[in-house]
């Protein structure tokens, strides 16, 4: 019997420990250790850093990127801001040439034709020219239609026609991308000599070229190529550069390691500039076409007429005429030492 | 109808990639394209999680926006597809993507993509339901038979969740109360601006 008593006295003495213990720490139940302690959160990932990259056992280690809520920022670029930044400089350009028009009218040669030509372009720069620009013709409406066809060209081709002329468009552009290329590679060494900076691209500018006066006063200086040329070249082969470098980065998408953040900084330089791009080369179109009479020819059979080139490139018409041959007939204005 | 969402109880997942396998088998996903995948995040250290990532079907879809040819559509139940005939292989949507979920199949010269290919909640596309050319385009539509997601429904752990929003929202949150603990449910406020816990 005692020693039965002695062995309740010892469990309920101890049972009485144990509750003691309890009650002294209520939190023991919820004290085991959390697992999840060490373990990270998306919040705080998102928060250190714009993508969340782990380990994953596939050979695609562009899937080791769990996340990547940048790409968000990337729609509002693509869906918002590229379409005003196109549509902003593309309409306001139109706009803008279809004002000067209606004040200016077509720049006309105030001597009239003299009916005696100089050369102006050779048979290669006029290549390299139309090379170049019927590349960016098609270059410029197959990417336009990438940013501006779902809400303009959709609703009225309808979504089957549409997307087998965007898929074509597509193909043109990538393919047609390489001819461009060798485009701006030519025209770089060809006209790089005649678009550094001079004293007379100062004159020039500083009188707008005379194009937005309508008075018949002296011809603003200008060798080859007028201070807007020279700056429209620049555009060129540097715009066409960095197109050219986003591009091919956006043709061969992910090599040499890039991630998805180089593929859309590489879309928005290519989406950003190109616009810009459409929105000038209108302007040049519009200059040496519409705007201006006795351009338009110098690309065609590679001459101008004597006296359009006293009055737009008096500098230039001056050294060239010292040198070539002239060709056509009498009729000339002249300004020569023999008057 | 019902919202479908996907969720990954982290805490669960033991990276056994029995999802990305289910599902590779049961659409028949070529070589190359995993719609499904799973990623573990500080490998080897404490706290090591893992996530099994796929289209998480998007409430506001970045791939829908972007997409030039507006070849993608959410069905009555939420979920997010596209249409193979008139994706271009452009590529855009990967990059507005914030999981990474569309794959394409590498069709040609340079980096030309073939059409798009990404998890379909296992509804299949526009064709068809259960039509032979549904299949060959975008894999079993398991949903028109009455039935989840295969990666969902043999997931050992019961890691990945896929179903009505709400019903797989409160089975996480009662988890999350029952065992004090939750890494939370990844994606969920970059998908759904809402969190299941």
């Amino acid at each position: 019997m005692t020693r039965i008593s002695a062995a309740v006295r010892t469990i309920v003495g101890a049972l009485a420990l144990v509750c003691a213990i309890a009650l002294l720490t209520p939190a023991a139940s919820t004290a085991q250790v959390n697992p999840n302690a060490a373990a990270v959160s998306e919040e705080q990932l998102l928060n250190q850093s714009d993508v969340i990259r782990g380990l994953g056992t596939i050979p695609d280690t562009k899937s080791y990127v769990l996340e990547h809520p940048a790409g968000r920022e990337w729609r509002v670029f693509r869906t918002v801001w590229l379409k005003w930044i196109g549509g902003v400089s593309i309409l306001g350009m139109l706009a803008l040439l279809a004002l000067f028009y209606f004040w200016r009218g077509t720049i006309h040669i105030d001597g009239g034709r003299s009916g005696r030509t100089i050369v102006r372009f050779t048979a290669f720069e006029r290549f390299v020219h139309w090379l170049t620009a019927a590349a960016f013709v098609i270059l410029g409406v197959t990417g336009l239609n990438i940013t501006f066809g779902r809400a303009l060209i959709l609703p009225w081709l309808g979504h089957g026609a549409f997307s087998a002329w965007s898929e074509w468009g597509k193909y043109a552009h990538n393919y047609l991308s390489f001819a461009f290329t060798v485009g701006v590679i030519l025209m770089f060494p060809m006209w790089v000599g005649q678009n550094f900076p001079t004293k007379a691209d100062v004159e020039w500018l500083k009188t707008g070229g005379g194009m937005f006066s309508k008075g018949h006063g002296a011809p603003a200086p200008a060798w080859k190529f007028n201070a807007g040329q020279k700056m429209l070249y620049w555009f060129i082969v540097l715009g066409g550069a960095a197109m050219m470098v986003t591009g091919y980065v956006l043709i061969f998408p992910f090599y040499g390691g890039l991630t998805v953040g180089d593929m859309e900084l590489a879309e928005i330089f290519h989406g950003g500039i190109g616009v810009l791009f459409v929105a000038l080369i209108l302007a040049h179109t519009y200059l040496g076409t519409l705007g201006m009479e006795g351009a338009f020819e110098s690309m065609v059979d590679g001459t101008v007429d004597v006296n359009w080139a006293k009055e737009h490139h008096p500098l230039w018409a001056d050294k060239e005429m010292a040198q070539q041959p002239l060709a056509g007939g009498p009729g000339l204005v002249t300004s020569t030492p023999a008057e | 109808m019902a919202r479908m969402k996907f969720l990954c109880d982290a805490d669960r997942c033991i990276e056994c990639n029995a999802c990305v396998t289910a599902c590779k088998n049961e659409h028949e996903i070529p070589w190359g394209i995993n719609r499904r995948r799973v990623v573990t995040l500080d490998d080897g250290k404490p706290g090591e999680r893992s996530v099994s990532m796929a289209c998480m079907h998007c409430t506001d879809a970045p791939c829908a926006a972007v997409c030039p040819v507006d070849c993608f559509y959410t069905t009555a139940d939420g979920v997010v597809l596209h249409n193979k005939d008139l994706c271009i292989g452009c590529g855009y949507c990967f990059y507005a993507c914030p999981f990474g979920a569309p794959q394409y199949p590498k069709t040609g010269n340079f980096g030309t993509r073939g059409k798009m290919d990404k998890c379909t909640f296992c509804s299949g596309g526009p064709e068809a339901d259960g039509s032979k050319e549904e299949y060959e385009k975008y894999g079993a539509n398991r949903l028109a038979e009455g039935k989840l997601p295969l990666c969902a429904e043999m997931c050992a752990t019961k890691a990945l969740l896929a179903g009505d929003g709400e019903v797989i929202g409160e089975i996480y949150k009662e988890r999350v109360e029952t065992r004090g603990y939750g890494s939370g449910a990844w994606g969920w406020l970059t998908a759904y601006n809402d969190k299941a816990s």
